[in-house]
């Protein structure tokens, strides 16, 4: 879940981190002589760490509680941002976020998933996982962009579409499928950046597009390790081997086709170095968008479609 | 029947075609006179679970329909291991003569409407949905857009296949841009919804009809009951997610009972052409 601690895993680095800062501020040369080394060492362990990372880990660090999430990355990227609320019917979640905004000086429509950084604003934030309302916010942005030609970017990072009793009376299933297919048809370039956990249908929910990035740690699976654990082996011992066998990696995600790109992160991930990480996604995300807005209105959704059109592994006997 | 196939110690014990035990009342029920009701109890009115091939055989005129895309299998694209590798159990289905996945799509006529009816198959793993489902439906709703006939699709589905990960999510997205394209081509989708339709089955196709119809007493839902019992750590209502609870909270236009349902089809279908 979003808000856990720092994993275990990379416990070694923090503590490194920590001394390393502390030598920083000592300003006596054998401190300094100290801080040289411990940067070494520190580069040294990242590498270590970070070139042998199992899918297990890269869950870890796509839920880390400090990467950056849709605000940081609208505040680093956009300007003139105008958030606008509510799906005009039941409500306004703050699971969701969507607005106008501009890119390089152009207006866009801006939609995601938003994560809370203290106890309380993740409370607020329903840990990231959108209701009803939330996809049909985000339905209203996509359908404003489009009356007014703006391209859409969407940044997903959510454990999930909210699993509780009034997320059903509302029609969960119904929001998210009515999403999936105005998505598909909608006139205007889509740009999806998968910036944390890729969460099931909660993702998709505002994951269809010309273009989906993947961040390097980002995650994307059908369950998550410890549903998928679960169910198959009843089991909470097993939610690595899971995370192994759901294929749900930047990497994997882009053999399968689901991904078009991945974007890399700073060393150690993007909550070590978050603004280096939201400049990176920005980089990829100006190419992509310079390339749509080349494409034809009416040729978008036929291109998007025919890319969907290709997913699946099946044989015909 | 449903419940022998998931439930080997029935299997044993009870000859197929004779005595049935009601899901709903517990009733023992003949065998002939279960099939003469469409599998709904005559007791109790319970709803038992059909094949696929049992639901196109009572929607059709006459029983009779032509099936399409029945090659299309499902393959291992991950290589996907739990207690056994997915791959033999594929296997395995194909060798015990479940040769359709979890969906069988087929041409024919409802009240001399012509249509095409993809119904799904729950015996086969839980009528998860893989590339396999993806594919057929995707193509059922391509030859609908194609033939300019109308569509109906019976889901009955546990939701999307684990065992094919995020490819099995993006049939979600692969079936409901197809249907982008039928809503587009203005003909008429109707979704049928039977016990149960969860998941990524009722978070893509299963929810986009023109017009939803229930089964009564379905379970139709986004999380399963066992999820959203973890996750609020509270016991749910009586009936919550049932087709009626679904139909007062605006997400299903009918609950229509089986024996309704071909001629509710028939005339809506009608009504929309």
């Amino acid at each position: 879940m979003a808000g856990t601690p720092t994993p275990p895993f990379l416990a070694p680095i923090e503590e490194l981190r920590r001394q390393l800062q502390a030598a920083e501020e000592r300003p006596d040369s054998a401190s300094r002589a100290q801080a040289a080394r411990l940067r070494r060492e520190l580069e040294r362990e990242l590498r270590a760490v970070m070139s042998n990372l199992t899918p297990w880990q890269q869950c870890q660090l796509a839920r880390h509680p400090e990467r950056p999430y849709a605000l940081d990355f609208i505040k680093g990227l956009f300007t003139d941002w105008v958030e606008l609320h509510g799906d005009r019917g039941f409500g306004d979640d703050p699971a969701m976020v969507a607005g106008l905004a501009r890119f390089d000086g152009e207006p866009v429509a801006v939609i995601g998933h938003q994560k809370g950084r203290d106890t309380r604003d993740r409370l607020y934030r329903n840990f990231g996982q959108p209701r009803p309302e939330g996809y049909r916010k985000a339905l209203r942005i996509l359908q404003l962009a489009e009356k007014f030609g703006r391209p859409v970017v969407s940044f997903v990072d959510t454990p999930g579409a909210f699993p509780g009793i009034d997320a059903e009376e509302r029609g969960q299933a119904e929001a998210i499928a009515h999403n999936l297919r105005v998505m598909a048809a909608l006139e205007v370039p889509i740009v999806v950046v998968v910036t944390g956990e890729g969460g099931s249908g909660g993702a998709l929910g505002i994951g269809v597009g010309d273009r989906v990035l993947m961040m390097q740690h980002a995650t994307y699976s059908v369950i998550s390790p410890e549903g998928c654990a679960a169910i198959l082996w009843k089991d909470q011992t097993q939610v690595p081997r899971a995370a192994e066998a759901l294929r749900l990696t930047a990497n994997h995600l882009k053999a399968l086709g689901v991904a078009d790109e991945i974007v890399p992160e700073p060393p150690g991930g993007a909550h070590l170095d978050p603004a280096q990480a939201i400049r990176s996604v920005g980089v990829v995300l100006r190419k992509a968008l310079g390339e749509l807005r080349k494409v034809r209105r009416d040729e978008l959704p036929r291109r998007r479609q025919a890319k969907l059109r290709a997913l699946g592994k099946y044989s015909e006997r | 029947m449903w419940f022998w196939r998931s439930d080997r110690s029935h299997e044993s014990r009870i000859p197929e075609g004779l005595w049935v035990k009601c899901a709903g009342c517990k009733e023992t029920l003949y065998h002939k006179e279960l099939e003469h009701h469409l599998h709904v109890c005559p007791r109790c009115g319970f709803h038992h679970r059909i094949a696929a091939r049992t639901r196109l055989g009572q929607l059709f005129d006459g029983g009779s329909y032509k099936e399409l895309f029945s090659k299309i299998f499902s393959t291992d694209p991950l290589e996907f291991v739990d207690n056994k590798p997915y791959a033999d159990r594929l296997q395995g289905l194909f060798e015990r003569g479940l040769r359709d996945d979890a969906v069988v799509v087929a041409l024919g006529r409802i009240g001399g409407v012509k249509a095409i009816v993809g119904a799904m198959e729950y015996g086969f793993m839980g009528g998860s949905m893989g590339s396999a489902v993806g594919e057929k439906l995707t193509r059922a709703i391509e030859r609908s857009v194609k033939l300019r006939l109308p569509l109906v699709i019976v889901s009955c589905s546990g939701g999307a296949r684990m065992q094919e990960g995020v490819l099995s999510l993006m049939q979600m997205a692969k079936i409901s841009a197809a249907l982008a394209r039928l809503h587009k081509a203005r003909l008429p989708y109707i979704s049928v919804l039977t016990d149960p339709t969860t998941g990524g089955v009722t978070a893509s196709y299963s929810m986009l009809g023109d017009i939803n119809i229930g089964e009564p007493g379905a379970l139709i839902g986004f999380a399963g009951p066992r999820v959203i019992e973890q996750t609020i750590r509270q016991k749910l209502p009586e009936g919550f997610q049932r087709s009626e609870f679904l139909l007062e909270h605006g997400l299903l236009d009918l609950v229509v009972p089986r024996r309704e349902l071909k001629d509710t089809l028939a005339r809506c279908l009608g009504l929309l052409l």
